[in-house]
C-alpha cells in the first residue's frame, strides 16, 4: 500500500546524546514496595490483569464447590445457607470482579501500547480506580469466609433483599461493595473514551485505529450509559433497606420489578459489554495468524457499533416470565434475536479472513482459543436464538438451560479469548513467552472440560431442574448429567491449573526491565513496536491500519527517534494529544508520574463504603473525608499552566504543551462524566414515571399532600439561574495571568451558595407539605430527586471551591483556566438538570394528576 | 466432522427416551407440546448452523485452496452474517409469535372456575373455585381437569416465586401486589411435578408440587370431596392426637376446617393426609414423614418457618401423625 517514500520522516537527522537516557530517567518506575505509587500503565495494567484473574481462579473455586455439591442427589457437602452463598459470590464476582476488570484491564494495558501512547491521559485516575478495586473487591469476597456473604442471588432481587425478608448485612455487602466497584469501572471508561479519542498517533484518523480500540471505545460507551441504571438501582435499595423509603415495596406503590428494570437495563448491555473488547481481541489476533487484514473490516466496526446500540433494547428478554404484555413481548423478542445479527457478521469475516490467509492460517496456541471461542460462542449465540424465542423461554428460564446458555456466551465468548489473548500479548507484560505445547494441553483441557460440564446442563434444564438449587430428588432424571457436569468442572479447571503452573514457571514480568520478544507473532499494529518504560522511543506518524505491515523500516525508525515526539522537551513525562477523527497533532500533556496521593485515596474511599457496610458510620465517615481530602492533594498538583510554552515535536510541527476548552483532554473527561450523571437521572426520571405507571393511586394530589404553591418551585428555578449565572459570570471576569481580583471567587461562591441554596429550599417546600419520604413510593421518588440533586451539588460545591482557593493562589487566571472550566461544565449540568427536576416532579402531578 | 454429528444426535436423542416427571420434554399438555414442537425445530435448525459454521472454518483451515479462495470474500459475510440470520431469525420469529397467539386464543377460552396459587416461603397456597362462586383452600398440591383450560392466578405476599409445571406449560412468575394469569390445559391423565423456578431465598430447592390431572368428572369428585370439612379421626390414636395437635398450638399457623384450628401462616392441613407428598414435596407423605418433619423439620428443610417440636415425646409424636394422616 504507501510505501515509505509516502511520508518524510518528522526528525529524519541523528538524535543528541543522552535523550535516551533522559526519557528513561523520566519514566523510571519506582523501585521496591513504592511500585504501589506507579501509575505508568504498562505496571497498573499487570496489577490490574492479575488481580482480575486472581479473582477469576477465586470464583472459579467456588464454582468447583458447587459443581462438588450437585454431583450427587441429597448432597450434604454444603449447607444450604453456605450454598446459597457460594453462588451469589460465584456470579458476583465473575461478572462484576473478574469479567469487566479484566477487559478494562487489557484497554489500561493494550491501548496506549496499540496507539503508541507514552500513558492514558489520566494515568493517576486510572491507577486509583485500580486500587479502589483491589481493596474493595479483595474485602466483598473475604466475606465469604465468615459466613456475611450475600444470598440474594447476583442480580438481589426485590423484595427478598429487601430488609424484611434479608435482615443482616449481608446484601449491603453486595450493594456497597458493587455501587463502589461499578464507579471504578466509571472511572476507567473515562480513561478509555478520551485515551482513544485523544491520544492516538499522528496520522491515525478513526477509520485507521486498530479494531481492538473500537471495541473498547464502545464498551466504555457502553459503560457510560448502562452502568448509571444499576448504580440507581444499588442505591435505591439501599437507601429502602437502611431508610425504608418504600421504591420495591408493592403495599405502599413500590413495585418490585423496577429493580428488574433497572438492573437489566444495566445487566443486558454488560454482557455485550463483557464480550465485544473479546471479539475486538479476537479480531486482531486473527488478522495476525492470517497474516492479512480482515476481511469485512469496516462491516466489523458497524457490528460492533450496532451490538452496542442493541443491547440497550434487549433487558426485557430478562423479563419474559414476569407477565408483562405480550406486545412488549413479541418486540424484546425481535430486538433479541436481531442482535444475534453482528455477531453473525464477525463470525463470518473471521471465517473469510482465516481461509483467505498467506499461506495457512497459522494453528499456535491463541489460533485454538480463537477456534474454541468461535465454536463455543456458536452454540451459546444459538442457543441465545432459542430463549430469545418467547415460548421456549417460557420453559427453559430460570432452569439449567440457561446456565448452560450463559456459561457458553461468557466463558466462549469471553474467558476463551482472554486466554487467548494472554498467550498472544504477553509479550506486553513479560519477558519470556508461554509454553506452545504445554497451551496445547491447556486449551485441549479446557474445551474438553468446558464441553463436557456445560452441555448436559441443556438437558438437565429441559428436564426441570431450576437454577440456584442447592440439593435436588434422585428420582427426577437429573444425577447423571450432573454427575458428568462435575466431572466436566474439574477437567476444565485441570486446564487452567496447569496454565497457571506454565506462568509461575515462564512470567516475568516486565516491571522491573524492558519488555519482551520483539512482535513474535509478526503481526502489524504498532504494540508490536520496540518499547521500553517510556513506550516507544518516538511517537510514528502511521499511515495505514497495519503500519508495521505497510511501513516497513517503521520499527526501526522509531527505534532511531526518526518519528514524533523522540525527547522529553518539558523535562516530565509528556505525550501527543490529536483531534478526535482525524489524528492531527494538536498539544502536549504533560503528566502525572509516580504518586501516593491516589492510592491513599482510594483505600481509604473503599474503607469508607465498607464501614458504611457494616454501620461504622463514625469512622467510615473520618475515612470519606481522609479520601476528599487525598483526592485534593492529587489534583492540586494538575493543570500545570502554560509555563513550558510552545515546543517542537518534528515535521516542522510545534505543539503547546497546555490547552483549555472543548480540544482539552479534560474537558472530553469532564463531557463523559456529565454523561453519566445524565444517564443515572434518566434512570431516575424512568423510575419515577413507572411507578406513576404502576401505582398512580399513592401520587399528589389524590394519595399525598398537594403539591408545594407553585411559588416554591419558582423560587427554587430563581436560585438555580441566578447560580448558574454566577458562575458563568465568574469564567467572564477571569484576570489576566499574573493579576487576582474579588469577582471571580467572590461569584463563584454565590453560585455555590445558590445551587446548594436551591436544593435546600426544594426539600424544605415538600417537607412543609407533610409529605414524607417513608409514606409511599411517591414520596420516596420526590425526596429520591433531592437526593440526587445534593449529590451533584456537593460535587460542584467541591469543585468551585477548589476554583476559588486556585485563584487566590495565583493557580487559576484567564489562561490558565482548566480548573474553572471543569467546574462551570458541571454547574451547568447541574443547574440543567435541577431544573429539569423541578419540571419533573413539580409539574408532572399537576399535568398527570 | 461425522463424529460431532454423531455426538450431537445421540446428546439430542438422549432425553427423548427417558423423562422424569418434570420433564419439559414429555409434554403432557397443550402449552408445553406447542413449545416442545418449537423447541425441537429451533433445536434442528441451531445444529444445522453449527454444522454450517463447522465446515466452514475447516474449510478455511484446511480446504484446498480452490475452496478456501471462495469462502475468503466478502460475499461469505454478506450472506452468511446478513442475509441467512435475517431470513432463519425472522421465520423463527413468526413462528415463536404464533405459539404465543395461539396460547392467547387458549387463555380467552379458559371460562370455567379458575384457581389461585400464593407462592410462600417455601410453599404453595391453592385456592380452587367453585362453580357456584365459594373457594376450596388447599395447599401443596394442585389438581386440574384433563382438557379443559383452567386460569390460574399466580401471587405472592412475601418475594417473587415462579410457578412452573414443566409437562403442562411454561411458567410464570409470582410477584407481590401483581395477579399474573396463567393457563394451562392437560391433555393426558397423569402425575407431574411442578417447582418454583424463582430464586426465592433460603429453601428454594425444597418448593416443589405435584400435579394431579384428572379426568373431569373425577375432578369435580375430587373437590367436593376438598370442600368438607376433615374427617373425624378414626381411631383413638387419632383421637389423642387431635387433642395433641389443638394442645400443642398447631392451629395458631394451621387450618384444619372443623376443628379450632384456623391459622392462615402455614398450609391448610384439612385433607393433608390425601397429598401425594409433605412440605411441599420434600417428604413421602406417610405416618413416619409426618413424625419427623413435626420434629426434626429444620434439618429437613432448614429455615422453613415452622419451628422444630422436639419436646414433643415418640408416643405423642406419632399420635399426631396418625391424626393427620387420617385426614384424607
Amino acid at each position: 500500500m504507501s510505501d515509505p517514500a509516502n511520508y518524510t520522516l518528522p526528525n529524519p537527522g541523528p538524535r543528541p546524546e543522552g535523550e535516551e537516557e533522559e526519557l528513561l530517567r523520566i519514566w523510571a518506575r519506582p523501585k521496591g514496595w513504592r511500585i504501589i505509587s506507579a501509575v505508568n500503565n504498562t505496571v497498573i495494567g499487570i496489577f490490574y490483569l492479575g488481580i482480575a484473574f486472581l479473582f477469576f481462579l477465586m470464583a472459579g473455586v467456588l464454582g468447583l464447590l458447587i459443581r462438588t455439591q450437585l454431583a450427587v442427589p441429597e448432597n450434604d457437602f454444603l449447607s444450604q445457607d453456605l450454598y446459597n452463598q457460594i453462588f451469589t459470590v460465584h456470579g458476583t464476582t465473575m461478572m462484576f470482579l473478574f469479567a469487566v476488570p479484566a477487559v478494562e484491564a487489557l484497554g489500561v494495558m493494550l491501548l496506549p501500547q496499540m496507539l503508541a501512547a507514552r500513558d492514558l491521559p489520566f494515568p493517576r485516575l486510572s491507577a486509583f480506580a485500580i486500587w479502589a478495586y483491589v481493596v474493595g473487591g479483595l474485602v466483598f469476597f473475604s466475606t465469604i469466609f465468615y459466613d456475611l456473604a450475600p444470598d440474594g442471588g447476583w442480580f438481589m432481587y426485590t423484595p427478598l433483599t429487601l430488609k424484611e425478608v434479608s435482615p443482616g448485612d449481608n446484601a449491603d455487602f453486595w450493594l456497597l461493595g458493587i455501587g463502589f466497584i461499578e464507579i471504578s469501572a466509571i472511572a476507567g471508561a473515562v480513561e478509555i473514551v478520551v485515551g482513544t479519542l485523544k491520544t492516538r498517533p499522528p496520522g491515525m484518523s478513526l477509520a485507521k485505529m486498530p479494531i481492538f480500540a473500537w471495541a473498547m471505545l464502545i464498551f466504555a460507551a457502553m459503560i457510560v450509559f448502562a452502568f448509571p441504571a444499576v448504580i440507581l438501582g444499588t442505591m435505591l435499595l439501599e437507601i429502602e433497606r437502611s431508610f425504608g423509603w418504600p421504591f420495591f415495596t408493592a403495599a405502599l406503590g413500590g413495585d418490585p420489578l423496577l429493580w428488574q428494570h433497572l438492573f437489566w437495563f444495566f445487566g443486558h448491555p454488560e454482557v455485550y459489554i463483557i464480550f465485544l473488547p473479546a471479539a475486538g481481541l479476537v479480531s486482531m489476533i486473527v488478522a495476525t495468524m492470517a497474516r492479512r487484514p480482515l476481511i469485512g473490516h469496516d462491516l466489523i466496526v458497524v457490528a460492533l457499533i450496532g451490538t452496542g446500540f442493541f443491547s440497550f433494547g434487549l433487558w426485557v428478554h430478562h423479563m419474559f416470565t414476569t407477565g408483562i404484555p405480550s406486545l412488549s413481548l413479541a418486540f424484546f423478542s425481535a430486538a433479541s434475536m436481531a442482535v444475534a445479527i453482528p455477531s453473525g457478521i464477525q463470525v463470518f469475516s473471521w471465517i473469510a479472513t482465516m481461509a483467505a490467509s498467506k499461506e495457512k492460517f497459522r494453528i499456535t496456541t491463541p489460533s485454538l482459543f480463537v477456534l474454541g471461542f468461535l465454536f463455543i460462542f456458536t452454540v451459546g449465540g444459538l442457543t441465545g436464538v432459542m430463549v430469545a424465542l418467547v415460548p421456549v423461554d417460557f420453559q427453559v428460564h430460570d432452569t439449567y438451560f440457561v446456565v448452560a446458555h450463559f456459561h457458553y456466551v461468557l466463558i466462549g465468548g469471553m474467558v476463551f479469548p482472554l486466554f487467548a489473548t494472554f498467550y498472544y500479548w504477553l509479550p506486553m507484560a513479560s519477558r519470556n513467552m508461554l509454553s506452545e505445547r504445554v497451551g496445547r494441553w491447556v486449551f485441549g483441557l479446557m474445551f474438553v472440560g468446558f464441553h463436557v460440564a456445560f452441555f448436559p446442563m441443556h438437558i438437565t434444564g429441559l428436564r426441570g431442574m431450576p437454577r440456584r438449587v442447592w440439593t435436588y430428588p434422585g428420582d427426577l432424571g437429573w444425577d447423571t448429567l450432573n454427575m458428568i457436569s462435575t466431572v466436566g468442572a474439574y477437567v476444565f479447571a485441570a486446564g487452567v491449573l496447569l496454565f497457571v503452573i506454565d506462568l509461575v514457571r515462564r512470567f516475568r514480568p516486565v516491571i522491573t526491565g524492558p519488555g519482551g520478544p520483539e512482535n513474535p507473532w509478526g503481526a502489524g499494529t504498532l504494540e508490536w513496536l520496540p518499547n521500553d518504560v517510556y513506550s516507544t522511543r518516538s511517537i510514528p506518524f502511521v499511515t495505514s491500519r497495519e503500519p508495521l505491515w505497510d511501513q516497513p523500516n517503521l520499527a526501526k525508525e522509531v527505534q532511531d527517534g526518526h518519528h514524533f515526539l523522540p525527547n522529553a522537551p518539558t523535562g516530565g513525562r509528556e505525550t501527543i494529544v490529536t483531534s478526535a477523527i482525524e489524528g492531527k497533532p494538536q498539544y502536549i500533556i504533560r503528566m502525572p508520574g509516580p504518586g501516593f496521593a491516589h492510592v491513599i485515596a482510594a483505600v481509604f474511599m473503599a474503607a469508607f463504603f465498607l464501614l458504611l457496610t457494616v454501620k461504622m458510620v463514625t469512622i467510615a465517615l473520618a475515612c470519606g473525608v481522609i479520601a476528599i481530602g487525598a483526592c485534593l492533594v492529587w489534583t492540586w498538583g494538575l493543570d500545570k499552566g502554560p509555563e513550558k510554552g510552545e515546543v517542537d515535536i518534528g515535521g516542522g510541527i510545534s505543539l503547546p504543551t497546555y490547552q483549555s476548552g472543548s480540544s482539552s483532554h479534560p474537558w472530553w473527561a469532564m463531557v463523559v462524566l456529565i454523561l453519566v450523571g445524565a444517564s443515572l437521572y434518566l434512570a431516575y426520571v424512568f423510575s419515577y414515571l413507572y411507578l406513576w405507571i404502576v401505582s398512580p393511586e399513592v401520587w399528589s394530589p389524590q394519595g399525598s399532600p398537594p403539591l408545594p404553591d407553585a411559588f416554591w418551585p419558582i423560587a427554587c428555578a430563581g436560585l438555580i439561574l441566578a447560580g448558574g449565572a454566577a458562575v458563568f459570570g465568574a469564567g467572564k471576569l477571569l484576570p489576566e495571568p499574573g493579576r487576582r481580583g474579588a469577582g471571580t471567587p467572590l461569584l463563584l461562591l454565590i453560585g455555590a451558595a445558590f445551587l446548594a441554596g436551591a436544593v435546600a429550599l426544594n426539600i424544605w417546600s415538600h417537607w412543609q407539605t407533610g409529605l414524607r419520604p417513608t409514606d409511599n413510593a411517591y414520596g420516596a421518588m420526590v425526596y429520591m430527586a433531592s437526593v440526587l440533586d445534593a449529590q451533584l451539588v456537593a460535587a460542584v460545591v467541591i469543585l468551585l471551591l477548589v476554583a476559588v482557593a486556585r485563584h487566590l493562589t495565583g493557580r487559576l487566571d484567564r489562561v490558565r483556566r482548566v480548573v474553572f472550566e471543569n467546574a462551570g461544565l458541571l454547574s451547568a449540568y447541574a443547574a440543567a438538570q435541577m431544573l429539569f427536576g423541578l419540571l419533573l416532579v413539580h409539574g408532572f402531578p399537576r399535568v398527570a394528576g | 466432522m461425522r463424529t460431532l454429528r454423531l455426538a450431537s444426535l445421540l446428546f439430542l436423542a438422549l432425553p427423548a427416551g427417558c423423562g422424569g416427571v418434570q420433564s419439559a420434554l414429555v409434554p403432557r399438555g397443550a402449552e408445553a407440546t406447542e413449545i416442545d414442537a418449537l423447541f425441537w425445530t429451533v433445536t434442528w435448525v441451531s445444529v444445522a448452523v453449527t454444522i454450517l459454521v463447522v465446515s466452514f472454518v475447516a474449510i478455511a483451515l484446511w480446504g484446498p485452496s480452490r475452496w478456501r479462495n471462495i469462502i475468503a470474500d466478502h460475499w461469505v459475510v454478506t450472506v452468511g452474517g446478513i442475509a441467512l440470520p435475517v431470513v432463519v431469525l425472522s421465520a423463527l420469529l413468526a413462528y415463536g409469535l404464533i405459539v404465543m397467539q395461539v396460547g392467547a386464543a387458549r387463555s380467552a377460552s379458559a371460562d370455567g372456575p379458575g384457581i389461585t396459587i400464593v407462592g410462600k416461603r417455601w410453599w404453595w397456597e391453592v385456592i380452587y373455585d367453585r362453580p357456584d362462586g365459594s373457594t376450596v383452600m388447599s395447599a401443596n398440591e394442585l389438581r386440574l381437569p384433563v382438557g379443559k383450560p383452567v386460569e390460574i392466578r399466580l401471587e405472592s405476599d412475601n418475594v417473587i416465586h415462579s410457578f412452573w409445571a414443566p409437562q403442562l406449560g411454561g411458567k410464570l412468575d409470582m410477584i407481590p401486589g401483581r395477579t399474573n394469569v396463567l393457563t394451562l390445559e392437560a391433555t393426558e391423565a397423569g402425575i407431574s411435578r411442578a417447582q418454583c423456578a424463582e430464586y426465592c431465598g433460603g429453601a428454594h430447592a425444597l418448593m416443589s408440587m405435584f400435579v394431579v390431572a384428572m379426568p373431569p368428572e373425577e375432578y369435580e369428585a375430587w373437590l367436593e370431596a376438598e370442600a368438607r370439612p376433615a374427617s373425624e379421626p378414626s381411631d383413638e390414636a387419632a383421637e389423642r392426637g387431635r387433642t395433641l395437635f389443638l394442645e400443642n398450638g398447631c392451629g395458631a399457623c394451621h387450618t384444619v376446617r372443623g376443628t379450632d384450628a384456623a391459622g392462615v401462616v402455614g398450609p391448610d392441613l384439612t385433607h393433608v393426609g390425601s397429598r401425594r407428598s409433605l412440605a411441599a414435596a420434600t417428604l413421602p407423605n406417610d405416618r413416619d414423614a409426618f413424625a419427623r418433619w413435626i420434629r426434626d423439620n429444620q434439618h429437613i428443610k432448614p429455615d422453613n418457618l415452622m419451628p422444630p417440636y422436639g419436646n414433643l415425646t415418640d408416643g405423642e409424636l406419632t399420635a399426631i401423625a396418625a391424626y393427620l394422616d387420617g385426614l384424607e
